[in-house]
């Protein structure tokens, strides 16, 4: 759900980074934050555990200038990918305006990867919401790492719709902005 | 709830400020945030010069949210207010139409009850407001179209190639 305000003019849209454990949402939310200039991010929000796993969200805010007299910004979440924080994963879905889809390309996270697009489509019908409906790309991470599917393989496995899809090593910012960039534009495309 | 956008237009903007500046007076707060259920700013008053307002309307929403999960859990629909209290800043947290939140930040300088007592009149005019806002875009948001075109768009994707290169 973009926020428009005419008054102030700003316009604010809502991107949640979704995927299973481990698989590297908060390391693009890391490399953004690490990469952009501090005039453009805001603060970021990790609420983790003591382990540095994401236990409810990271939050990116990033603004990216006025745009013919609007202050366009972009706020990037991360859902915690564990099974069991599912009720957390659901509530950050509230208002998305685009979802990246991260999915970790080693062979045995295979399985997880279908669990997590299976979950994400269940908790969007919660918010009354089909992925169709939704700006959406796919980022294969960890693409540097010896023991990983072959992009075919993931692609008939969790991109049934054949949204665009991005190859990446988000731990050296590899493929990071080009996701952000499409799944960005798509939104903007929709408006 | 399907995709919806929230805009917010210029009068609706000036009377949503008067509302709150007119709590904000009555009860001595120390700010007043409206935040959509998402996590993001729709305005604010009084005294928020050392309050990163973006993290602070992205972590009430989150707030919010979680308490209201709490509630399902005991069979309430919703928590209607949460109160959180400190050692100098207390925050109390309430809803508008099940779909925007209000958050007063209050110090020593007032009190809570009071805070109770007089929110009531700000949620009835900001319900009004906001259900005028809500009937405005469900017959479709003319400037919308006319504002974010193709031209804003274009603009807008530059800004991003430059963001990234």
């Amino acid at each position: 759900m973009s926020v428009i305000n005419y008054s102030s003019r700003e316009i604010t849209f809502k991107i949640v980074y979704y995927g299973t454990g481990l698989g590297g949402k908060t390391t693009n939310l890391k490399m953004i934050y690490n990469k952009i200039s501090p005039e453009t991010r805001g603060k970021m929000i990790s609420l983790a555990t003591e382990m540095d796993r994401t236990l409810f969200f990271d939050f990116l805010p990033m603004d990216i200038g006025s745009v013919k007299g609007f202050k366009t910004k972009f706020q990037l979440y991360t859902v915690p990918g564990q099974i069991y924080y599912n009720a957390s994963r659901k509530l950050i879905l509230k208002g998305v305006d685009g979802i990246v889809f991260v999915a970790d390309s080693q062979i045995e996270r295979f399985e997880d990867n279908i669990e997590s697009v299976d979950n994400l489509l269940e908790n969007l019908a919660e918010h009354n919401l089909k992925i169709e409906d939704i700006p959406f790309v796919m980022q294969y991470n960890k693409r540097d790492l010896p023991n990983i599917s072959s992009i075919e393989d993931l692609q008939n496995a969790i991109n049934p719709w054949n949204v665009p899809y991005f190859e990446a090593v988000a731990t050296q910012g590899i493929g990071v902005f080009e996701t952000l960039k499409s799944v960005s534009k798509m939104i903007l495309q929709r408006l | 709830m399907g995709y919806e956008n929230l805009s917010i237009f210029e009068q609706d903007f000036w009377d949503i400020n008067n509302t709150l500046n007119k709590l904000l007076t009555a009860t001595n707060s120390t700010a007043l945030l409206l935040v959509d259920k998402a996590g993001q700013l729709i305005t604010s008053v009084g005294n928020i010069s050392n309050l990163d307002l973006v993290s602070f309307g992205s972590l009430a929403a989150a707030d919010f949210a979680a308490t209201s999960q709490l509630a399902l859990l005991v069979g309430e629909d919703e928590f209607t207010e949460l109160f959180h209290q400190g050692k100098q800043e207390n925050i109390y947290i309430t809803v508008i139409l099940s779909r925007i939140i209000l958050v007063v930040i209050f110090g020593k300088t007032t009190n809570l009850g009071l805070i109770r007592i007089k929110i009531k009149t700000t949620v009835s005019e900001l319900e009004q407001i906001f259900n005028n806002i809500f009937k405005k875009l469900n017959a479709g948001d003319k400037k919308m179209k006319e504002t974010f075109d193709d031209d804003f768009r274009k603009a807008a994707e530059n800004e991003l190639d430059d963001l990234f290169k």
